[in-house]
């Protein structure tokens, strides 16, 4: 997802994981979900009887299969200029091979090693302040009996989801920024400006709270779900049985939201080393790149912006297959715990 | 069937709900109202966020339509409104970079959004047959593009191998298809109601004609809210921009956004400077208000298919 597309990049995984949720719950309980699909299943015939009846749906895949084929994984078997002292002007088959000379200076380099201090820094501190805020928004959404409200309120936070990180941080630039409504409210009554939007020590905060401004709201579209799915009856036995509020929260509510929360957040530790790419080139001029140096950033200035192709192939390769093995780490854990991860085994 | 197959238990719920008659929604029996500080805390909450989120949308729409006057007594951005003018958009809209940028974006994102839906939902559609030819291994072949990304450099060397450094095709192509939104679709193909699909072979309907009569008909929601997702994606598009476009001329309009309001390149530059000329921060503000138009435009109309069109859709993946 580091090629900036922004459709898979954008939207951290809060569709994804609604349809990677899905299978487990649906073996489950076996639901007209596997029922459907099972009808739906289409008898195997040998391959060329297959091939005739199918013709018409293969060929309706496939414009989406050469797509894929030509940008997604050409580019996979481009990363062999990592492998390369590679040069634009003679190209791939011409570039000289040097084995692994542009992984030992990737290790060796403490912008690297800077940047993915950054990345695991930022992923840290957003898993901290800022996974929990949709779990209670959700849960305070919920408790609201009057539907029309809750309607509203809903429609209002999923909104900044939808705007760019260009538009996001233009917003925050707006009122937080040095000429911001902010500080024309501080020099107005007399008192110093305070500087948000420059300052590399609070980078954190302000990342964590554009990221929370722009995507919290989204975020709880899944943990509703999850909500509306716990059975009433289970909260009329508790209530029955005399617990009050809170307790039907604990032991109801919560426990309804496990296997959702667990599986956000192995899918947020899979992606650790991703962090806001668009966020970071956008205020790097005004942090520095001390603070805002990330491993995605970093490849691409390496890179694009230096020209230093090879090196910076290297270190985007070190990324991609780091988080790989986490993702199937994270759902190898996913599994031990019980819980269904993202794919199931 | 899912923790996501709310509409049995949200069906329970709301009969639970309306169980005693009266005017609007009641409280489940068994549920006891809650204190007096719980409910006021709640609605602090709740506030706070609302206006966390509209506030500065607020002061950004009304600032952007101030008069020069009104802006330099607010000292900046506007929160009351005063004289009204249209000047920042006439502006910014009589032709030059900005009204560029807006027909760029608008370009780049309807040929996107209308090849990206007409080959997602056919590959849906292509793949909602488990045990058709081929479906297992092409299942595979996109799934694996999730769980790992190339990367930025060979993403590049591949873009500018193929020519297509500095034209429009580098921000639609790269990102045309999504392979989150397909298994989105797919799902929804695949939860629908057999009996109908097959009433249609026996008619002698072939897959084409299935797809285009019968299923689209029936998915409108789902699509609605996939090709928002898709046009967002084109409308907000910024870093392909940056990566693969160097003719300022072809920039879309987030490339403009950040050239304005967060480097600080003058917007009335480009026009001259006469007296019924717009103040700076109304200019910026009116740039700003451009990009987020159109997604304020379309969401009302998807919004209220988020629950049904993706959740449905996500079920039965």
């Amino acid at each position: 997802m580091s090629t900036g597309t922004e459709h898979q990049a954008a939207p951290p995984s809060a569709h994804a994981v609604r349809r990677m949720a899905a299978p487990k719950a649906a073996a489950g309980r076996g639901g007209n979900g596997t029922d459907q699909a099972a009808a739906l299943a289409r008898p195997k015939a040998n391959l060329k009887l297959r091939f005739a009846r199918d013709r018409s749906l293969v060929f309706m895949v496939l414009p989406a299969v050469v797509l894929l084929g030509i940008f997604a994984y050409v580019p996979m078997l481009g990363n062999v200029v990592a492998f390369q002292d590679y040069s634009p002007y003679i190209g791939i088959p011409d570039s000289p091979w040097v084995g692994l000379e542009n992984f030992a200076r990737v290790f060796a380099d403490g912008d690297f090693w800077l940047a993915v201090k950054n990345t695991l820094t930022i992923t840290a501190f957003q898993l901290l302040f800022f996974f929990p805020i949709p779990i209670a928004l959700a849960l305070l959404l919920n408790s609201l009996v009057n539907p029309g409200l809750r309607a509203v309120i809903q429609s209002v936070v999923y909104l900044p989801h939808f705007f760019s990180w260009v538009l996001v941080v233009s917003v925050f630039q707006q009122i937080f920024g040095g000429a911001g409504l902010l500080n024309q409210a501080l020099r107005a009554n007399g008192w110093q400006p305070v500087d948000i939007m420059t300052n590399p020590d609070t980078f954190l905060f302000l990342l964590t709270s554009q990221a929370v401004w722009k995507d919290a709201g989204w975020g709880i579209i899944v943990f509703l779900a999850a909500l509306s799915a716990i059975d009433p009856a289970q909260y009329e036995a508790a209530a029955v049985d005399g617990a009050g509020r809170w307790k039907r929260m604990w032991h109801v509510t919560l426990p309804g939201l496990r296997s959702v929360i667990v599986l956000l957040l192995i899918l947020r530790l899979g992606d650790s080393l991703t962090v806001g790419f668009e966020q970071m080139i956008l205020q790097r001029d005004a942090v520095g790149a001390q603070a805002s140096e990330v491993l995605d950033t970093f490849v691409y200035f390496t890179g694009v912006q230096n020209g230093d192709w090879s090196y910076a192939a290297a270190a985007g390769l070190v990324k991609g297959v780091v988080s790989l093995a986490l993702i199937l780490a994270a759902n190898k854990i996913a599994h031990v715990f019980g819980e269904s991860g993202v794919y199931s085994k | 069937m899912s923790i996501f197959s709310s509409n049995n238990s949200l069906t329970a719920r709301s009969s639970l709900l309306r169980r005693q008659p009266g005017s609007g929604p009641q409280r489940p029996s068994w549920d006891e109202e809650p204190g007096a500080a719980t409910k006021a805390g709640t609605a602090v909450v709740l506030a706070v966020v609302v206006l966390a989120v509209l506030g500065p949308l607020y002061t950004i729409v009304l600032t952007s339509f101030s008069s020069q006057a009104t802006i330099t007594q607010a000292g900046g951005l506007v929160l009351v409104p005063g004289e009204m003018s249209l000047s920042a958009y006439q502006q910014i809209l009589s032709g030059g970079v900005v009204t560029r940028a807006v027909l760029v974006s608008i370009g780049v994102t309807a040929t996107g959004t209308a090849l990206s839906m007409v080959v997602s939902v056919l590959c849906a559609y292509g793949l909602s047959r488990p045990g058709s030819f081929a479906h297992t291994p092409i299942l595979f072949t996109l799934l694996v593009t999730m769980f790992f990304s190339a990367g930025i450099i060979p993403a590049y060397l591949l873009v500018s191998g193929l020519g297509l450094i500095n034209t429009y095709w580098a921000l639609i192509l790269p990102s045309c298809i999504s392979v989150f939104n397909i298994i989105i679709l797919r799902g929804f193909f695949m939860g629908m109601d057999r009996g109908i699909l097959d009433s249609a072979r026996i008619d002698g309907a072939s897959e084409w004609r299935t797809l285009t009569q019968i299923v689209l008909p029936m998915s409108k929601a789902v699509t609605a809210v996939i090709a928002l997702f898709y046009g967002v994606g084109y409308w907000n598009a910024f870093f392909n921009a940056v990566l693969y476009i160097n003719d300022s001329s072809m920039n879309p309009l987030q490339v403009v956004l950040r050239s304005y309001v967060l480097q600080g390149v003058s917007v009335a530059g480009q026009v001259d400077v006469g007296s019924g000329a717009a103040a700076g921060p109304a200019l910026q503000m009116a740039v700003i208000v451009l990009a987020m138009v159109p997604i304020l435009i379309v969401y009302p109309f998807v919004q209220k298919h988020f629950t049904k069109g993706v959740m449905i859709g996500a079920v039965k993946g």
